[in-house]
């Protein structure tokens, strides 16, 4: 098709649609990232000064103690801690469990598959909702417990069926040597399948993992003992119930200097809170590409 | 006669014997089967064994809705009422305003929010430099990954009364005097709309782009040939065949259209601007987790569950009427 386009001279009509549609696509870019922009350039500037306002382009007086006073304020440092646990086991254990059930259910011999199929289609179509959800969580024990935010997002049925259609395409004569090495359908899971899955274990990996990083819901409706809040449950306090002067005197503790306030820190907070996704995003963007494409197209 | 009949009684007998030991077989062999995949069998019971309790039990704690549950009584012990709660909602003094924030954000979302991405994405097949697509992707899906928590952040900063919305308005003259968008209720549902689109345009793209690149080139060369401008290409080869993936999509997006961006409009949300960002999700949310009326919330959760469903199906069959596609 573009080769066709640059045999066949442009009209002008063509011309102009291509000038003006490069310039709507510009203008979409700029405006998606310049509030991310904002941010990033109010945190690093001074924050008395930052509350005279216009500041828009580069910091007037640049300045990190936004970032000291994040890293020296106990409950941020805490909530921090919080978040990277419950990412990186939240989404480990949720990718080996996903993933076994689903090596069970891809295996066509697989006795009673259909009722397992069934099983998870209409959890697909059915929910209890969020009281009765809430109530089995405070029943199971699981409130003001690390454990919230792993054994209930351990298993995604959605996630499950991206891995059956990966896992389907595998040949199967790995499978069979295993087998005949004598190996039971754990180790051949463990051994054979998971080596060569790495690709969509990435990308469901990543789906987890933002999923848990982002997630603030659950620390504020099932948690309430501050030491084991995540971050984005701390930022939501925050911005939600304006709770800003409180962090203000959290921080006030710690830091001497009067040049940040309750607004700055809350900026950084927010620049710490999103930039390892945005340093990972741009590398991983094509597993994130692939399985939303996997997911929408068998889900 | 009487032989006849003996004959068969035993024909009769001996086919019951037949069926009993093929059952009896089957039952064996299903055994051996099962014995020999026990492995397997285990690791897709711990599956079912955790949907049960996390999917399955809450289904069955939809019974509350028709209970007057308390926090002493098991789920059993509570006293059976019928439809009250559901009565009770409908003379709710809020139902109707629940109603109306729901819908009207959902189908302004619907109208404007729906057909966005659509055309971003054939403006963004349509760019002829390669680079610069791959560019405007890259940072147009960005947003999608930043959490709502830092989105309400920065929503708040800018609608705030210092903040860089009021400084552009006042410059440009259109208002005279500042004002805190999020404390009026007549902002809201712009808010919510505009910052939901910001968010999700560019990954919203991202099935119909994929729609886009499976069209079949031969369709575009032969529409050259056939003398077609870039705009007829546009209209007449790429939108019918990306009708299925459009059609598919609009299915699930009115099938939730009672549904609120829940972790959006809870950030956003504050005792001033309630009487226009109160949505079911978010009075479930209260009624039950903070007021703790726990069946009357179930109640309200599950009427808008029915009603989706319904919705579900209704557009699907329409849908199904009308171009041949369908979700199932």
């Amino acid at each position: 098709m573009f080769k066709l386009l640059k045999r066949n001279r442009r009209t002008t009509s063509e011309y102009i649609f291509d000038n003006i549609n490069i310039l709507i696509m510009l203008f979409i870019c700029a405006i998606t990232i310049y509030p991310i922009w904002y941010v990033i350039v109010n945190s690093l500037n001074d924050g008395v000064d930052a509350m005279k306002g216009g500041i828009y382009w580069w910091p007037r007086e640049f300045s990190i103690e936004n970032y000291k006073a994040v890293f020296s304020t106990p409950g941020i440092v805490t909530s921090f801690g919080v978040t990277i646990a419950k990412t990186v086991f939240g989404t480990i254990t949720h990718v080996f469990f996903t993933a076994m059930v689903a090596y069970a259910i891809s295996r066509r011999d697989l006795y009673g598959r259909n009722f397992y199929m069934l099983v998870g289609v209409i959890t697909m179509f059915f929910s209890g909702g969020l009281i009765p959800y809430f109530l089995l969580i405070r029943d199971l024990g699981l409130f003001d417990n690390f454990m919230v935010y792993i054994i209930p997002t351990m298993f995604n049925f959605f996630h499950l069926i991206i891995f059956v259609s990966f896992f389907r395409e595998l040949p199967n004569s790995l499978e069979e040597a295993a087998k005949i090495d004598g190996a039971n359908d754990f180790m051949i899971f463990i051994k054979v399948i998971i080596p060569l899955s790495m690709p969509v274990i990435a990308t469901i990996a990543l789906f987890q993992g933002v999923y848990q990083w982002n997630d603030y819901f659950a620390g504020v409706i099932f948690v309430n003992n501050p030491d084991l809040q995540p971050i984005q449950t701390y930022l939501y306090k925050v911005v939600a119930e304006s709770s800003s002067n409180q962090m203000m005197t959290n921080a006030a503790g710690s830091i001497a200097t009067k040049t940040v306030t309750s607004q700055s820190i809350k900026l950084a907070t927010m620049v710490v809170t999103t930039l390892p996704i945005m340093l990972v995003y741009p590398f991983l963007q094509k597993y994130f590409v692939k399985g939303m494409l996997i997911g929408s197209v068998k889900g | 006669m009487v032989v006849k009949i003996q004959q068969g009684i035993e024909q009769q007998g001996s086919g019951i014997n037949i069926e009993k030991d093929t059952k009896k077989e089957k039952y064996k062999k299903m055994m051996r089967k099962i014995s020999t995949q026990k492995y397997l069998q285990v690791m897709a019971l711990l599956g079912v064994v955790w949907m049960f309790i996390f999917n399955y039990i809450p289904m069955y704690g939809l019974v509350i809705a028709f209970k007057e549950y308390s926090i002493i009584k098991t789920i059993s012990e509570a006293p059976w009422v019928g439809l009250m709660q559901f009565k009770e909602f409908l003379q709710d003094e809020n139902f109707w305003i629940v109603l109306k924030n729901t819908l009207g954000i959902s189908l302004i979302k619907l109208f404007i929010g729906f057909p966005l991405p659509i055309i971003f994405a054939l403006m963004l097949n349509e760019l002829t430099s390669m680079k610069l697509k791959k560019a405007v992707q890259t940072i147009s899906y960005l947003p999608h990954f930043i959490s709502w928590v830092v989105m309400g952040g920065i929503l708040t900063t800018w609608l705030a009364d210092v903040g860089v919305i009021n400084e552009i308005l006042l410059g440009l003259g259109l208002i005279s005097e500042r004002t805190n968008f999020l404390a009026e209720p007549d902002n809201f549902w712009a808010i919510v709309i505009l910052s939901d689109i910001w968010k999700e345009l560019g990954w919203s793209a991202i099935i119909y782009l994929a729609a886009i690149a499976g069209v079949s080139p031969e369709l575009y060369e032969s529409s050259t040939i056939d003398g077609a401008s870039r705009f007829q290409k546009m209209w007449h080869v790429t939108l019918p065949s990306i009708r299925p993936t459009i059609t598919i999509l609009f299915i699930l997006a009115v099938s939730g259209v009672l549904n609120s961006n829940f972790d959006q409009i809870l950030i956003l949300r504050n005792s001033l601007n309630e009487s226009a960002s109160n949505v079911i999700d978010i009075y479930v949310y209260q009624l039950g987790l903070q007021n703790a009326r726990y069946s009357y919330a179930t109640a309200v959760g599950l009427l808008k569950a029915v009603i989706a469903f319904i919705l579900l199906l209704s557009a699907n069959k329409i849908t199904k009427k009308l171009n041949g596609t369908s979700l199932f």
